[in-house]
């Protein structure tokens, strides 16, 4: 059973390094490359917004971070190892329109999917498990819909219970692919404060997003991408009007007003 | 009672009905998965697949012996399969183009083969074709026998992989992300898939074997929102299909079994499709209906219209 000694196998993490080291990161689909030459180092305890363009990779960073997608060249880190066996320190939470609703599943049910990490091969989650799953779906306010099946959420209540499924696998550092998306704004808040309490707690988050209005109040550690790294570090100076431009390409009627977004922050 | 009485007693209807259950279950239990994967079709590219297998293995032994023909169709439609979903992953081809291609070219080669060996000399050749549509009332005790055991070894690693199978089939980036190898997952559920097929191949035959795997599942769905009781159903009701097939074919002599075994599974089907409690279409109508009154009652008669 060489693969169960695989799983069992605890990751490291060392102190004051950084959650996330990119080194000359290329993707490509094909012959057209999705990232190219990505240089990132994002520190730990920071809530880091993605942001670029529509096709800027952001969704594919994620992803080849994690191994999902096959990398051309360069290196990656996960608390400063580049090991697989890293992502077990990290809580992923995918694009809500990724995965059929309907599933015959449960809100408890998906919630409890995030233990099988931990629990290994061929052991059941048990009342421990699930006592767990049911504290997380408590925790993002979605106890009394634990019992539903998953087509019959709305959206924003679907993210939510992904949302519980990587808080109850504890992780050390959380990649969410564009949370807010198809979200009503309550819920938004209540991501919001969900991830600052996260990050207040010492873990690191790492959202892709897309609202420019919202972001400056959201995060605190930008990343700009456009198949390159724009521009990398702390949200206030990072979020300038010439990085936005250069992000975006600089002609559109939507730059001028992110440009006067940014003036204003 | 006469019928509970042949069923224990006479030898043919005996295997036949136990054949076709355990096949019920089998590929109920696994086509449950191919369906909420929307890999439904799988199943009929991959039994398609395993025509020149069968005929391959007959070619290299000489040996009409069901085990030796059946691993033939399993490696065949194995091979088939992994094909399939390789080129759908390294190509731009989709799925189901590459399902069509496998099927007929597969099934072309089985049918050519088929054909030669027909027109060989070879005195033990008779009797492949009943590959095509089944012929279940050529099974016998040693066959029932092969089904058990190998029906058996694909339900206990569905049981001991329940929840690996369960999360790759709903968030598979999620199951790599947990560090499940969902590619070896992927390979292990398809593989026991083809485990179904072989069963399948000599009770409804090569052509209606996509019914066993589809059918079961689709009409378990309707009645439940639970993973493991949809598995629980759809081998029940693949059972009774099986069973009452097997039943009505045998005793109204003439009746092929296969067929009849796909039509008391599409009853099963048309039944869950419409009476179902909570999908049902009746049901779904009903409840229409009452919403529609309800709001007509207090007044909302232009809500009642949009949602008509």
């Amino acid at each position: 059973m060489n693969l169960t000694l695989k799983r069992a196998a605890v990751p490291a993490i060392r102190d004051e390094t950084a959650a996330v080291t990119v080194h000359d990161l290329t993707v490509a689909y094909r012959e057209t490359p999705v990232l190219w030459d990505v240089d990132l180092t994002i520190p730990t305890g920071t809530l880091t917004a993605i942001i670029g363009p529509n096709g800027a990779g952001k969704s594919t960073l994620l992803k080849s971070i994690l191994g999902l997608v096959p990398v051309a060249s360069g290196t990656i880190e996960i608390f400063g190892h580049s090991s697989p066996r890293q992502r077990q320190l990290v809580g992923y939470v995918p694009q809500r329109g990724s995965v059929d609703w309907n599933f015959p599943t449960s809100a408890l049910d998906v919630v409890t999917m995030g233990t099988y990490g931990h629990l290994g091969w061929f052991r059941r989650p048990g009342k421990a498990e699930i006592a767990q799953a049911m504290d997380r779906l408590e925790q993002v306010g979605m106890a009394d819909f634990a019992h539903r099946q998953i087509s019959q959420l709305s959206g924003g209540q679907q993210q939510r219970v992904f949302l519980a499924r990587a808080l109850v696998q504890d992780a050390q550092l959380y990649f969410m692919d564009e949370p807010f998306v198809g979200v009503d704004a309550a819920t938004e808040k209540a991501i919001v404060t969900l991830l600052q309490t996260l990050r207040d707690e010492g873990k690191t988050v790492i959202a892709v997003h897309h609202d420019l209005e919202s972001a400056p109040e959201y995060f605190d550690w930008l990343v700009l991408l456009n198949v390159r790294t724009i521009a990398a570090g702390p949200f206030v100076e990072t979020f300038t009007a010439d990085n936005l431009a250069r992000t975006y390409g600089g002609n559109s009627n939507l730059l001028r007003i992110r440009e006067s977004e940014a003036v204003r922050t | 009672m006469s019928v509970l009485h042949d069923l224990i007693f006479d030898y043919t209807l005996r295997n036949v009905a136990l054949g076709a259950m355990l096949l019920g279950i089998v590929s109920g239990v696994l086509g449950a998965f191919a369906v909420l994967r929307r890999q439904g079709l799988l199943g009929d590219s991959l039994s398609h697949a395993a025509l020149p297998g069968i005929c391959i293995a007959f070619m290299l032994t000489g040996s009409r012996e069901t085990i030796v023909l059946l691993i033939g169709a399993g490696i065949a439609g194995w091979l088939g399969t992994l094909l399939l979903l390789r080129t759908v992953r390294d190509t731009k081809l989709s799925e189901d183009t590459m399902l069509g291609v496998v099927l007929s070219v597969f099934f072309g080669v089985g049918i050519l083969l088929l054909t030669l060996i027909q027109q060989g000399n070879d005195a033990n050749q008779a009797g492949l074709d009943k590959y095509l549509f089944g012929q279940a009332a050529s099974l016998i005790a040693d066959d029932v026998i092969s089904f058990v055991v190998i029906g058996a070894l694909g339900l206990i690693v569905v049981i001991a992989l329940y929840k690996e199978f369960k999360v790759i089939s709903f968030d598979p980036a999620f199951a790599f992300s947990i560090g499940l190898p969902t590619r070896l997952l992927d390979i292990i559920l398809t593989s026991l898939l083809v485990v179904a097929v072989m069963i399948g191949l000599q009770t409804v035959g090569v052509v209606l074997m996509a019914a066993m795997v589809i059918g079961p599942g689709a009409a378990a769905r309707q009645w439940t929102d639970r993973l493991h009781v949809m598995l629980i159903l759809s081998a029940l009701f693949g059972a009774i299909a099986g069973v009452s097939g097997a039943v009505i074919s045998v005793q109204a002599a003439r009746i092929p079994t296969g067929p009849m075994i796909v039509l008391s599974l599409t009853a099963i089907v048309l039944v869950s499709l419409f009476l179902a409690p909570r999908h049902g279409l009746l049901p779904d109508q009903i409840r229409r209906r009452r919403q529609q009154t309800r709001l007509r009652d207090r007044g909302f008669d232009a809500v009642a219209e949009v949602r008509s």
